[in-house]
């Protein structure tokens, strides 16, 4: 194509754009003066250059366009919606014709002439020719006059210059237009003096005309001039290059690393930095303002709005941030269609906004940052929301789901079905959208990048899509695993952590099974796994390796991995290092292998693929919903047992672990043998200006015979009691979950506490073994003890506290169920769960003591179950309130002796004690 | 005879079968590669390799036309070609030598052959003592459904 045009092309298709996006910004707000002027100059320009290229199709549509706009320069006409519509229209027409001109070189063939009138009658009221004639005669006059440069040389010198016309700075048109007649062009050749004084004119208006672009250029130069016009597939292949230099340097890095010191390493480490530069600079020319892929959005939602009859308010931040012109390109499509989608399903029409209490104009939020590596884009509107009930009806209809799968599932899971293929909640189809073939698309084409896409919405009030798309797509960063023999990278965007594990107790982790599946505890979670040998069906070595794990426990590496919400682990053989790879695509025979997103050669020079964790966790499917679904109902089976305690694990008589909450224990402290005294046959010790007896958990404990001696001092108000044990080994953060009743004296049970069988020590029974004689009455010791335990529901919004009653109350016997507040509580109760008593705080949020116990004593259900308060200050008021509302008793917080007879009282006054 | 009847042929031993792939679409001849294996793919791909930094597919021929794995410890050697821009190399027993052929001679296939081998057979060869299958890249390497291949 003729290098003009193409730059004509190019620079039109900016100038439209802005123009577009200028109009939009203009209607919005008309008194905007800077815009119209921009607006003007460019359509101006176009047309200029129309003429000038001899594109009269473009021209004439151009110059109506003008007009219209000269008017609203001149004020002489406002700005409507109407009078937008139709210059957005001529550009549009504008545009198609420069496709095709792109496209064929040639201005298409047709007739824009109702455009044009329709113009005009805008501009003039009328379809007035004359006035629309006279400026296109002017511009296609220049063309006509042309006159070779040697005779224009020759004119001027036969002219003497220009200062011998002392009006030579205005020259009026019908001068102009007079003199062109005149001249008749140079072929006629009259006298010479006739013939130079309009060429005289003619070049007289040329420097005018030059210095009114060279001006304008001087404005522009400032930014133009430090840049040039790049094409785009000249960068794509320096890229290339420069991928190809990184994996050249990956390459000789990898021979070196392997030798000392030598003559290669200083040079080696330049050439490192360079390339490393010489990437990072690149990658910045390709870098775009995400903006770019904006700039039509709002023109979109105008013509949407007026299609839909809704008022939307489209705002846009972060317009600025950067991001790799390849994936601007990827995301485009896929952020129309969001856009377009919240337009149309997502916010209601204006009369329903406003019966539901909101304003009248939705609102669009675009928004883009940069967050660790990536770009955030998050898509919100303040519409009506994902409705639930509609997604479970079509998910059904679809057979997407069972209705079975859809009761375990969360909120947040059901809403992601909108992004399933052939999923619409959209009752009619419209133009706009409503096909069923656009959030999936959106998801794919968004997953292709390496890209994930979540959704939050509340019904009635929006929904939020949040985007999360790499910086760059050409260069990652990879982990390097292996598995029965075979390299794998792993793009390390995905990587949350990297695990050691065995399948024995040789670690900190172990791989459990649940029915075959792997699993791994991991903190607070429940990892589901996957080996990397079973996913990629290789074989004959998988069986040694099972084999090797299950016999000789041997080690194993997990990688910890994220795909969109969902988070599991893969485990693998070996773990390389991290290295910057190039991603390659994968030849079009194995397309259909979504579990590699692409191949790199490494720096060894290998082949390796690279792993695609959307397509693994895709093959984890199945395995994933059925992990979760696992996950809640244990979490539904322990809610209590799930919360983290704090435990002093301690050994004391024997190898085994030993625990104790941590809430318990007032000091740890180590006595010197030799203070300890007997005294009525027991050890005591003077601490703290009083006698503090020394016990044992039981004999096979004894005290050493010098040196220091470690103990657990308990307090319960004025008495102390030192616990004697061999040596403190740590506190862990655990979930206190006692699996194993016990029936010798001193423990409560056992409980796996760091993966290992720990037996809990009942603090109550060391306390009564010291002082059961002093204050004989066994009232606040556990009465249930052998009888079936009392259910205790303990409410309170403090984990502290929680945890410092649960293995209190547990201690003494009792089965307890906590809830955080009293919603929580009455959930439990419309579960149909039931209890002998309930401990509830008084200050809670979401519903407070005093409203929870009037709910329980308003229902039936509950109704004879006692109720103790909890709380932290006790005042007369609000002790009367609280008999007022139906609470049994009223106890201080701190208060462990009252609270303990409390409840023992309360339950035999209820006649439920046994 | 005029020059543009001849067709030059490299020709390629797979269990002792004569093949011929025309000279111009050889890129390279391979031995001694080290292959990456492809879990998950269509059992005629064998792996990948670097070849000067470029990706290449290898495609186990033998595979490929059903025949059974070759014994030869030496690995064979690989014929490198282009489709549609992507390189894939050819696994085959032997390379060898180029043949200039009268295309007029081209027999058509025998309708008889197996469905693999009709399939990849673009006609074939009487030479004096052997018969040479004239390979079809394009089909050979359209396989398992690949319909991205033959488009």
């Amino acid at each position: 194509m003729d290098d003009l045009l193409s730059e004509f092309l190019t620079e039109t298709n900016e100038s439209i754009g802005i123009v577009d996006t200028s109009l939009i910004v203009l209607e919005q707000d008309p008194s905007d003066e800077s815009h119209i002027g921009n607006i003007f100059r460019l359509v101006h320009t176009i047309k200029g250059t129309c003429g000038f290229l001899g594109l009269p199709r473009l021209e004439a549509v151009a110059h109506a366009g003008e007009n219209v706009l000269g008017k609203i320069r001149d004020k002489e006409l406002t700005v409507t919606a109407d009078v937008v519509t139709i210059i957005l229209e001529a550009m549009d027409v504008i545009k198609d014709i420069l496709a095709t001109i792109e496209e064929t070189e040639e201005e298409p063939a047709g007739d824009d002439a109702d455009l044009i009138a329709r113009l005009n009658a805008v501009a003039f009221g009328t379809a007035s020719a004359p006035v629309e004639e006279a400026p296109v005669k002017e511009e296609e006059s220049i063309p006509e006059g042309s006159v070779s440069e040697e005779e224009l040389e020759a004119a001027f010198q036969a002219a003497e210059g220009p200062d011998d016309e002392p009006s030579s700075g205005e020259v009026s048109l019908e001068e102009l237009e007079a003199a062109f007649q005149a001249a008749e062009g140079p072929d006629d050749m009259p006298e010479p003096v006739a013939e130079a004084k309009p060429l005289v004119k003619d070049g007289e208006t040329k420097p005018v005309a030059e210095k009114s672009s060279k001006e304008k250029a001087s404005k522009e130069s400032s930014i133009a001039n430090q840049s040039i016009r790049v094409n785009v597939q000249m960068l794509e292949n320096l890229m290339t290059m420069v991928s190809e230099l990184v994996l050249t340097r990956n390459q000789l890095l990898q021979m070196v690393r392997g030798m000392d010191d030598n003559e290669f390493t200083v040079p080696l480490q330049r050439l490192s930095h360079v390339t490393t530069e010489l990437q990072e600079g690149l990658m910045k020319t390709r870098m775009q303002p995400i903006g770019n892929a904006w700039s039509k959005l709002p023109r979109i939602v105008r013509d949407l709005s007026q299609d839909l009859d809704k008022k939307i308010d489209l705002v846009m931040r972060g317009a600025e941030t950067e991001l790799d012109r390849q994936v601007l390109e990827l995301i485009k499509d896929p952020l129309t269609h969001m856009v377009r989608n919240s337009a149309d399903h997502g916010l209601e029409m204006p009369a329903d906004r406003v019966a539901n209490g909101k304003n009248e104009t939705g609102k669009i939020v675009l928004e883009a940052f940069h967050e660790g590596g990536h770009i955030i884009i998050k898509i919100t509107d303040d519409g009506r929301g994902l409705n639930g009930e509609k997604i479970k009806k079509k998910v059904i209809e679809n057979g997407l789901a069972s209705e079975a799968e859809l009761e375990g599932m969360s909120k947040q899971q059901i809403q992601n079905f909108i992004m399933r293929a052939g999923f619409s909640t959209a009752e009619k189809v419209t133009n706009v959208s409503g096909r069923g073939v656009g959030m999936d698309v959106v998801r794919s084409n968004i997953e292709k990048i390496g890209g994930t896409i979540a959704l939050t919405s509340e019904e009635g009030e929006g929904s939020t899509f949040t985007i999360k798309i790499p910086l760059t797509l050409a260069i990652v960063s990879a982990l390097i695993v292996e598995c029965c023999g075979e390299r794998f990278a792993i793009p390390q965007t995905s990587v949350l952590e990297l695990v050691r594990a065995s399948t024995n107790s040789s670690s900190d982790h172990t791989i459990e099974m649940i029915n075959e599946s792997p699993v791994l505890r991991l903190r607070d979670q429940l990892l589901p796994l996957l080996h990397l040998n079973d996913i990629m069906r290789l074989e004959t070595a998988a069986d040694e390796v099972a084999d090797q794990s299950t016999v000789k426990g041997a080690e194993e590496f997990i990688v910890v991995i994220q795909v969109a919400s969902f988070v599991f682990g893969i485990v693998v053989d070996r773990v390389f290092d991290t290295e910057e790879i190039v991603v390659k695509p994968i030849a079009p025979i194995l397309k259909n292998l979504s579990i590699f997103s692409g191949n790199t050669i490494l720096g060894d020079g290998s082949v390796i693929m690279i792993l695609d964790p959307n397509g693994v966790a895709a093959m984890a499917g199945d395995a994933a919903v059925s992990a979760d679904n696992s996950e809640k109902d244990e979490a539904k089976l322990s809610q209590l047992q799930d919360e983290k305690t704090a435990l002093l694990v301690f050994r004391a008589g024997g190898k085994d672990p030993k625990a104790v909450p941590l809430s318990l224990v007032a000091r740890l402290e180590e006595i010197d043998v030799d203070t300890i005294e007997d005294t009525n046959g027991k050890k005591v010790v003077q601490y703290r200006g009083q006698l503090m007896p020394l016990t044992t958990i039981d004999d096979s404990v004894s005290i050493v015979e010098e040196g220091r001696q470690p103990v657990l001092v308990f307090s319960d108000q004025d008495r102390t009691m030192g616990l004697v044990v061999d040596e403190i080994v740590d506190i862990v953060e655990d979930t206190l979950d006692v699996e194993m009743m016990s029936d010798r004296e001193g423990f409560v049970g056992s409980a796996v506490i760091r993966d290992k069988a720990t037996d809990i020590v009942d603090v109550g029974y060391c306390l009564q073994k010291c002082f059961g004689s002093w204050f004989g009455a066994q009232e606040t010791r556990p009465f249930g003890q052998g009888n079936e335990k009392q259910k205790v529901l303990l409410v309170d919004d403090s984990p502290f506290f929680r945890n410092m009653l649960v293995p209190l109350l547990k201690t003494a016997g009792y089965a307890v169920t906590t809830a955080e507040n009293g919603i929580d509580a009455l959930e439990k109760r419309d579960h149909g769960e039931h209890f002998d008593i309930i401990i509830s705080d008084i200050e809670m949020p979401e519903m407070d003591g005093f409203t929870f116990a009037e709910k329980v004593k308003g229902d039936e259900r509950w109704h004879e179950t006692p109720i103790v308060a909890l709380s932290s200050h006790t005042t007369p008021g609000d002790f009367d309130r609280g008999r007022a509302v139906g609470f049994s008793d009223y106890i201080a917080k701190f208060d462990r002796d009252s609270l303990m007879s409390a409840l023992t009282q309360t339950l035999k006054a209820s006649g439920s004690a046994k | 005879m005029t020059i543009s009847n001849m067709q030059e042929y490299v020709t390629i031993l797979i269990a002792d079968q004569l093949f011929g792939i025309p000279v111009l679409e050889v890129h390279d001849v391979l031995r001694d590669l080290k292959l990456t294996k492809i879990p998950l793919a269509p059992a005629e791909v064998a792996g990948a390799l670097n070849l000067r930094g470029r990706i290449v597919t290898a495609i186990d021929v033998r595979k490929r036309l059903g025949l059974s794995q070759l014994e030869q410890e030496d690995g064979g050697m690989s014929i490198v070609v282009e489709h549609h821009g992507e390189p894939y190399s050819l696994m085959i027993d032997s390379v060898g030598e180029v043949l200039t052929l009268d295309v007029n001679d081209l027999q058509p296939t025998p309708v008889t052959l197996n469905a693999r081998w009709k399939e990849i057979s673009g006609g074939v060869y009487r030479l004096e003592d052997k018969l040479l299958v004239v390979l079809q890249i394009e089909r050979l390497l359209d396989f398992g459904g690949n319909s991205t291949i033959a488009a």
